[in-house]
């Protein structure tokens, strides 16, 4: 009997993501309108949520063009590449017991792979364009997300030296009595940043940055392409919500006292939506860095914290076995 | 059986991806299908049970120093005359002798693998095991790695802070 489960469950992901970023993209318009005193889209529909057809209406029969002289082949698998690799780190989200794509005992790793992946599409993009702007915008997206990518893998080995595994669901078993976000506050505290580095939004999106860079490495994309490049973006945004909840905060597990009062799948959405509109607040309250100080954030800040962290988690779990 | 389709499937992309990358006389082309060889070799690893290699492999090489690569053709610009120079350096005599050389070793090596006897996997190779591994008997290898690492980032640190000085 072939199993059915993870193929049914991969297509409710694909059809859940591409809805789900169409809904953020009102979602979030509205949230930083009342956050920042304003109105943000509220004309279509009731409280604006027509905005999310008449925005893709409007995405779908904008000219499909491809300016004469950008890479033809390299500018239109750019913004696949995102997308493609953001889905597939889906694969491995343990979203309720049992219902997860693939269990691989290098579940944490696949997904760092997926993410550092997904960096092509920006640089790719830029430089197809061949176009002053973009190219910029490619530049600074390498070195960002290269940097932080460091970061945001060694942020995470306190939480696999604790659980002594890299597959998600030991992650999540082994939270079952404290979530890693107490124990792991400094590693929490840097995938965050590192997180938010990575997806390249605000108040880290130094490669779009409007103002210095028109639009960045996307300034020669429109329409559907566009699309793409912004549906990459805020799928980027749902997976790190889900494997901050994943690593954090205990997964599909509710707090132990009042788990049993929803089913596992609702409290990890639960969670993941907190994670999702914590971010947008950290767009509307933080102005975005220069591009040297974000840098050297990375580097002097970051790096030190994660290594301390990690020497940290690493001596005490040798005492507490020497205790035992 | 199915194994052994996937892994034949991965290996062809992997052989194609290869040649493509040689081949190409855009620099951009030719690491973009490098990056696809070496996805490719990673589903290998995958298969034949070294999950966490194929993972380091994504990571690594297709995740971080391909980036780089990109990074510095970006910087580089070649444009139009990089492709020009780039396909007078792909004529047959300039690549025959490197590649008649070549053929003798792959020969040498087909008969080799071919008087090799044995299982094919030796089962799947853990995380842990790798780290047991090199934490282990190979400890001395890490060590001198890290130090390798250690004099590549010294002497870059070095070399931009020369440049820096000169310009301020």
């Amino acid at each position: 009997m072939f199993d059915w489960g993870p193929i049914l469950l991969a297509l409710a992901i694909l059809v859940g993501g591409v809805a789900g970023a169409a809904v953020l993209t009102w979602w979030e318009r509205r949230l930083l309108g009342f956050w920042q005193d304003r109105h943000g889209p509220n004309r279509i529909g009731p409280w604006g949520i027509g905005q999310v057809a008449a925005d893709m209406i409007k995405l779908l029969l904008k000219d499909d063009w491809v300016p004469p002289f950008a890479d033809r082949m390299v500018f239109i698998f750019a913004p696949t590449a995102i997308v493609v690799a953001m889905m597939m780190g889906f694969a491995v989200v343990p979203f309720a017991p049992g219902m997860q794509i693939i269990d691989v005992n290098i579940g944490l790793l696949f997904f760092l792979g997926m993410t550092s992946l997904a960096v092509y599409s920006v640089l790719l993009g830029g430089l197809a364009s061949n176009n002053k702007y973009a190219l910029l915008g490619g530049l600074r997206s390498a070195s960002q997300m290269v940097s932080y990518e460091v970061f945001m893998g060694l942020s995470l080995m306190g939480v696999v030296m604790m659980s002594g595994s890299f597959s998600l669901v030991d992650i999540v078993a082994a939270q079952r009595d404290v979530w890693f976000c107490f124990s792991q506050a400094l590693g929490l505290l840097v995938f965050v940043v590192a997180g938010i580095a990575e997806s390249h939004r605000l108040p880290f999106d130094l490669p779009e940055a409007e103002h210095e860079l028109t639009a960045g490495f996307h300034t020669e994309y429109g329409g559907m392409k566009f699309a793409m490049f912004m549906l990459g973006e805020y799928l980027g945004l749902m997976l790190i919500s889900c494997m901050i909840v994943t690593l954090f905060f205990g997964g599909w597990m509710g707090p132990a006292a009042i788990a049993h009062w929803l089913p596992p799948l609702v409290w990890f959405g639960i969670k993941v939506c907190f994670v999702i509109n914590f971010f947008v607040l950290l767009r509307a309250a933080i102005p975005r860095p220069r591009y040297d100080q974000l840098m050297s954030l990375g580097w002097k800040v970051m790096l030190p914290i994660t290594l301390v962290n990690l020497v940290v988690t690493g001596g005490i779990l040798l005492w507490l076995e020497e205790a035992v | 059986m199915l194994e052994v389709t996937l892994f034949y499937l991965a290996s062809a992309v992997a052989l194609v991806a290869t040649i493509l990358a040689m081949t190409r006389a855009n620099a951009i082309h030719a690491l973009i299908y490098l990056i696809v060889s070496l996805l490719a070799v990673a589903v290998i690893f995958f298969i034949i049970g070294a999950p966490f290699a194929a993972a380091l492999e994504i990571v690594i090489y297709a995740g971080a120093i391909m980036v780089l690569f990109v990074f510095v053709i970006m910087m580089l610009n070649l444009g139009e005359e990089g492709d020009a120079r780039e396909r007078q350096w792909l004529q047959p005599r300039i690549w025959s002798g490197p590649a008649a050389l070549s053929l003798v070793l792959l020969g040498e090596l087909l008969y080799l693998m071919s008087t090799i006897t044995g299982p094919a996997s030796i089962g799947v190779v853990s995380a842990k095991t790798v780290g047991m591994a090199l934490f282990g008997p190979y400890v001395l290898a890490v060590e001198l790695a890290s130090m390798l690492l250690l004099a590549g980032l010294v002497g870059s640190y070095h070399l931009g802070r020369r440049a820096l000085e000169r310009e301020g």
